[in-house]
């Protein structure tokens, strides 16, 4: 046997010894399965305990308000044009059913699913699902190919085309990346409810915790109808919708 | 060495010496960690390290040729992306500009 396995065997050793103390005294994979703040690992982390979601009452949601993107535009640094090669996080859209004439008003944005066909489609991993369920471009690793815009069946994704200037600090963003509606989470992990949500003066956006059987979201699904658009897709989306 | 314009400068993760080596690496590792964990480790985030090292003259890092990450990465010729989306303007002082 030659140095080199010899060192190696040692470290295996060593490290394998090392892994042992770190897991035996009282920690504590019992409190990793069962979700406990990971403050013994160091700092916060997106959690797969928690399910982030939305439900939207599109019974509360006014025809012609626009607060919620407007809210979003504010928050994300968008400039809030509407041109084919302008960002939209998040849309207003407005709804006829012809034979009844009923008039229907929603926001509609990344569905945040919990099977993402833009996660599938991407080439280079950029695309992806936080463990808390939320979906986002990781844009150091975008290359800018577009598949996801084209798997996504909610058109939620917006790509950059022209080079940006003066972005928000909280928010960056840049030419020849995609983007989407983030469920702002760099206010979420503070702890705030996403932009739209605050801003929507009829409490029609409720943001919360879908795992959490006792979050106000959670309640609210058990006890009222609420459908996810395009269900039929299988993909679970985070977003659901009130009186569709 | 090129003269820089350090802002406030001061040292709360390791010695200069030490940073000019190896700062790349923390930045590198934290934003994996930032973006796909979402452990927002306030201490080596590009944003905390802006907060003190941009100028107290315009609060940017990259504004002028003797801007803090400007100056030397100039000197040696490295090209930095991160700006390209990133603001490289103090948090607060972006808000108060921007925020009626």
């Amino acid at each position: 046997m030659n140095d080199i396995d010899i060192q190696r065997r040692s470290f295996l050793k060593t490290s394998l010894g090392a892994a042992a103390v770190a897991i035996a005294p009282g920690m504590l994979l019992i409190d990793v399965a069962h979700g406990k703040p990971q403050t013994v690992n160091g700092p916060k982390s997106a959690n797969s305990k928690v399910r982030w979601g939305m439900l939207i009452n599109t019974t509360q949601c006014k025809s012609g308000c626009n607060d919620c993107v407007t809210a979003c535009n504010r928050e994300n640094g968008l400039s809030g044009d509407t041109k084919p090669t302008d960002s939209q996080w998040i849309r207003k859209i407005e709804l006829k059913d012809d034979s009844s004439g009923r008039d229907l008003s929603l926001p509609m944005m990344c569905q945040h699913c919990e099977y993402p066909p833009c996660v599938d489609v991407c080439p280079t991993t950029a695309s992806f699902k936080r463990a808390d369920g939320i979906v986002l471009v990781d844009k150091h690793r975008c290359i800018g190919c577009r598949y996801c815009m084209m798997a996504c069946p909610y058109k939620a994704r917006s790509f950059v085309h022209e080079p940006l200037h003066d972005q928000k600090p909280d928010v960056p963003r840049g030419k020849g990346t995609v983007e989407a509606c983030t469920l702002c989470v760099h206010r979420v992990d503070q702890g705030l409810k996403p932009a739209c949500s605050e801003a929507c003066l009829n409490k029609a956006i409720l943001f919360g915790d879908l795992n959490d059987p006792e979050s106000e979201i959670s309640r609210k699904i058990r006890s009222v109808a609420s459908v996810q658009v395009r269900a039929d897709l299988r993909l679970n989306p985070g977003i659901r919708y009130q009186g569709l | 060495m090129p003269k820089r314009d350090i802002g406030r400068g001061g040292q709360c993760v390791e010695d200069p010496q030490w940073m000019r080596k190896n700062h790349m690496h923390l930045l590198k590792h934290q934003r994996d960690e930032t973006v796909r964990k979402g452990i927002r480790d306030e201490n080596i985030s590009l944003k905390n390290c802006i907060e003190c090292h941009a100028s107290t003259k315009d609060d940017s890092v990259i504004a002028r040729d003797d801007s803090f990450c400007v100056a030397c990465h100039r000197y040696e010729a490295v090209k930095i992306d991160c700006f390209e989306c990133h603001s490289g303007m103090r948090k607060s002082a972006w808000m108060q500009r921007n925020t009626k």
